[in-house]
């Protein structure tokens, strides 16, 4: 299992190496400069000029690309070329809500969606397993930011429960944390929801007419019995996945979760960057997304292990 | 009856539950703090590297100019005391105000102003013109200096006083010392409010806090001139992405004030009470087009004409705005309602003309060569207009060739001067801020000095020498008279093309209350009362 971690650590070096050039060469290939861009319409060529030296962008493109590379291998992520912060604080600044509201809709949705998937499985083809597939229907179906403002109309407008937008990190208080992080949650974990359950229903159905599952009623077993301790687990390994893959587009991919909710996450960062053609965020963001697709595969990968003894690495 | 009570009953049971752990009902904002949703959000934090609208803005939160312009377009004295003019009109002595003061204690100097115009004059267009036409600006003692000209003129009051584009803000000379093209990086200002840089989140919130020290003037606020008095403690700006969302919490007390409000969100406003909904700079905003001088067809001064008698603003206008309550048919280059409003080449700009527009591409000998013209789809204020202008060009007979693109990437295209099959262009539009373009000088859009000029690089000398002699005209009727020449001579040429007037409204809790009217939103003057 050592061997493996660290195989699959090794391995990662070279994607994360292929990503920096991928994603260095296409912002270099994209129209859009962003000198024209801070200095406005009234700017002479001159005045961009000036600019551009001042941002290191009137060098070589491969220079820069080394320039970038040294800094990043220093652990030096660069700062932002329209506000001249460190790109490493603007991170770790937007990365907060990205972490809280991912935990949130991840654990919400894991909770809500598992067992519902095992009811609709044990009620195969009865009205409760209609229901919950009808409701995960809706659940996909349903746009998030349509489900965000119906939401906000009811529990902030017309209830006064939540406020509409915004967050409040830990620091400023539980209630306050909690009150902002719901609505978004909620609308979020609608979509997740249905597909976990969908998921968990699935794979449940598939193990449920495996010959040790009969061999385990035979035994005198009780259904609860076989549904948690036998079904579940063996069915685990696709719900891991499809959680794990929940757990990495929720880290930088809600960006209109994050807009109609006005929260500040990664995924509006990424959008801002990219607009303002902001090179050292852009390039700092996809690395750090790509390194936790491969920590999330990894982890799942590891996770496999625990729920199928079968499966050794 | 019994459910409606029993779910009362559950309603507020959960409702007390809810209110007892986490607090209840939409967070209650600071009766001193005005949280505002400004229409974009705030990175670049010095005004003199950039023409952004929300970095000139912070400008007015945080430094102070000499000169401001009141409510009526006049020139008014602001951190300074008295403006003296030699007897040959080519030489003024500043005195500053006493008293005047940076955010870090020490005094405001002519040094420092002296240092500040230098940096802003090498980055901005009207400075650059007042340094040409400068021989000299000398620290007099520590509150005065003065600046001498080659021949009379009144150009650096203009320009000091220029409120909008780049503006000169004063700061210290230490920072005002940093070379123009590069970013100051510490924000020391003598204005209203000082910034809380700890509290500072690019794109997306940027707070200040009032400055105690300063010493509003005694003349009422008018424009960006008068007492700035400010009377709350903290003015928050906030960014949200989402309209709908700033208005809902606008609808729910969460904030106070959007600066631009989205036309077709309007009705959810406009019924409520605590809502109020206005407009505070009437000019407002001029939409125009460019046509590129450089590549043909519109190398041929005919085809341009005709490109412009094909536009009915109407329609461009209808596209864009909807709401004929925010918008006018304008024929005025420097705005309808100010003092150079003029009629000069209406029947050209106002309405379409297609039978003279195809009169004159036939006059020209077009040849069906292909028009680019630049759209933009990512901005609501300038995605309508090239789809309008191309229905218009179609039907006149020009081959249109529409190439959709984000704004940014049209900001570097627009600079390209390469012909069309290397990535050239021939139209684009953009609006303009009749703050910043409401004089020949001011409008950089009408200078027509070849590739000097704005994109689009007309080269026409006499608009050239029409605002030379307007920078040196200081007679007011004098100088209507060289604006219409121009305007005259803009449209004759299809130099720039007005696409009509417009409006942004602004929406307010009623609770806000000294809100200053004009194309700036400052922050001064509010009082902000309990509800």
């Amino acid at each position: 299992m050592l061997t493996f971690l660290l195989r699959r650590v090794l391995a990662a070096i070279p994607v994360m190496a292929m990503v920096a050039v991928i994603v260095f060469a296409i912002l270099r290939l994209t129209p859009g400069d962003p000198a024209a861009i801070i200095a406005g319409d009234s700017a002479t060529p001159e005045q961009l000029a000036q600019i551009r030296q001042v941002m290191g962008l009137d060098q070589p493109v491969y220079t820069q690309f080394f320039l970038w590379i040294d800094r990043l291998l220093h652990g030096d992520l660069g700062t932002s070329l329209l506000s001249g912060t460190p790109v490493s604080a603007m991170i770790a600044e937007r990365m907060g809500p990205s972490l809280a509201l991912c935990l949130s809709t991840i654990t919400l949705s894991v909770l809500l969606a598992v067992p519902l998937g095992i009811l609709a499985a044990w009620r195969q083809g009865r009205m409760l397993d209609r229901a919950v597939m009808a409701a995960s229907v809706a659940g996909f179906s349903v746009p998030v930011f349509v489900t965000g403002y119906l939401l906000i109309l009811v529990f902030s407008i017309k209830l006064g429960w939540f406020p509409v937008q915004g967050y409040r990190p830990l620091s400023a208080g539980l209630g306050p944390f909690v009150r902002s992080l719901t609505l978004p949650t909620l609308a979020l974990s609608t979509v997740y929801v249905a597909l976990i359950a969908r998921i968990t229903r699935t794979s449940i159905i598939e193990v449920m007419g495996e010959d040790f599952i009969r061999t385990a009623r035979a035994k005198g077993l009780g259904e609860i019995g076989v549904l948690l301790g036998h079904a579940l687990r063996n069915a685990a390994v696709p719900i891991v996945t499809i959680v794990g893959v929940g757990v990495a587009l929720l880290i930088g991919g809600v960006v209109i979760t994050e807009s109609v909710f006005n929260v500040p996450g990664l995924g509006r960062l990424v959008v801002e960057a990219v607009l303002g053609r902001d090179y050292p965020v852009i390039q700092a963001l996809i690395l750090l997304f790509a390194f936790v697709y491969v920590l999330i595969n990894l982890a799942v990968d590891a996770l496999y292990t625990v729920f199928d003894p079968r499966i050794r690495y | 009856m019994t459910w409606k009570l029993g779910f009362s009953i559950k309603k507020f049971t959960l409702a007390a539950a809810m209110a007892g752990v986490l607090g209840a009902g939409a967070p209650a904002l600071d009766a001193q703090t005005i949280t505002a949703v400004m229409q974009s959000g705030i990175r670049v934090l010095d005004p003199v590297i950039t023409t952004a609208h929300i970095t000139r803005d912070h400008g007015y939160m945080i430094y102070d100019t000499l000169l401001g312009t009141d409510a009526d377009n006049k020139i008014q004295p602001q951190m300074v005391d008295k403006w003296d003019v030699s007897a040959d009109g080519r030489s003024y002595t500043f005195t500053l105000r006493p008293g005047l003061k940076w955010h870090d204690g020490q005094p405001v100097t002519a040094e420092d102003c002296v240092a500040s115009i230098k940096r802003w004059a090498a980055q901005d267009k009207m400075g650059q013109l007042m340094t040409e036409m400068m021989s000299g600006m000398q620290v007099v003692d520590a509150n005065r200096f003065s600046m001498s000209f080659k021949e009379p003129t009144d150009i650096a009051l203009r320009a000091l006083a220029k409120t909008s584009g780049i503006t000169p803000f004063m700061m210290p000379r230490r920072i005002a010392e940093t070379p123009p093209g590069q970013p100051i990086k510490e924000y020391v200002g003598s204005g209203p409010f000082r910034m809380v840089v700890s509290e500072f989140k690019p794109g997306l919130q940027i707070v200040y806090e009032k400055n105690k020290d300063y010493v509003p003037r005694s003349e009422p606020a008018s424009g960006t001139a008068g007492g700035k008095v400010v009377k709350v403690d903290q003015v928050k700006w906030i960014t949200m992405p989402d309209s709908t969302t700033a208005v809902n919490a606008l609808s729910n007390g969460e904030v106070d004030f959007i600066e631009q409000m989205p036309y077709d969100l309007l009705p959810l406003v406009e019924n409520d009470e605590d809502i109020k909904v206005d407009v505070f700079d009437p000019e407002g905003y001029q939409s125009v087009m460019r046509m590129n001088h450089l590549n043909p067809p519109f190398d041929n001064k005919l085809v341009r004409q005709a490109a412009m008698y094909a536009i009915d603003q109407q329609d461009v206008l209808q596209a864009l705005i909807g709401n004929p309550k925010y918008f006018r048919t304008c024929a005025a280059l420097f705005g309808c309602g100010l003092p150079y409003d003029s009629h000069a080449g209406a029947d050209v700009t106002v309405k379409g003309n297609i039978a003279k527009a195809k009169e004159l591409l036939k006059q020209a000998g077009y040849h069906n060569e292909p028009v680019v013209i630049l759209q933009p789809t990512d901005l609501d204020t300038v995605k309508a207009q090239p789809v309008v202008i191309a229905q218009a060009l179609r039907k006149a007979g020009f081959n249109v060739q529409m190439q959709a693109m984000d704004w940014q990437t049209l900001v570097t295209r627009r600079a390209s001067m390469a012909p069309l099959s290397e990535g050239g262009w021939n139209i684009f539009a953009t609006n303009n801020v009749l703050a910043e373009a409401f004089d020949p000088l001011r409008a950089f859009g009408v200078a027509a000095n070849g590739k000097q000029a704005w994109f689009g690089w007309p080269d026409v000398p006499k608009i050239e020498a029409l605002r030379k002699q307007f920078a040196l005209t200081t007679d007011p009727a004098q100088l209507k008279k060289l604006a219409d020449q121009i305007q005259a001579l803009v449209i004759e040429e299809g130099v720039l093309m007005p696409l009509g007037q417009f409006t942004v409204p602004a929406v307010y809790r009623k609770n806000i209350t000294g809100l200053v009217r004009g194309p700036i939103p400052v922050f001064w003057n509010l009082t902000k009362t309990g509800e």
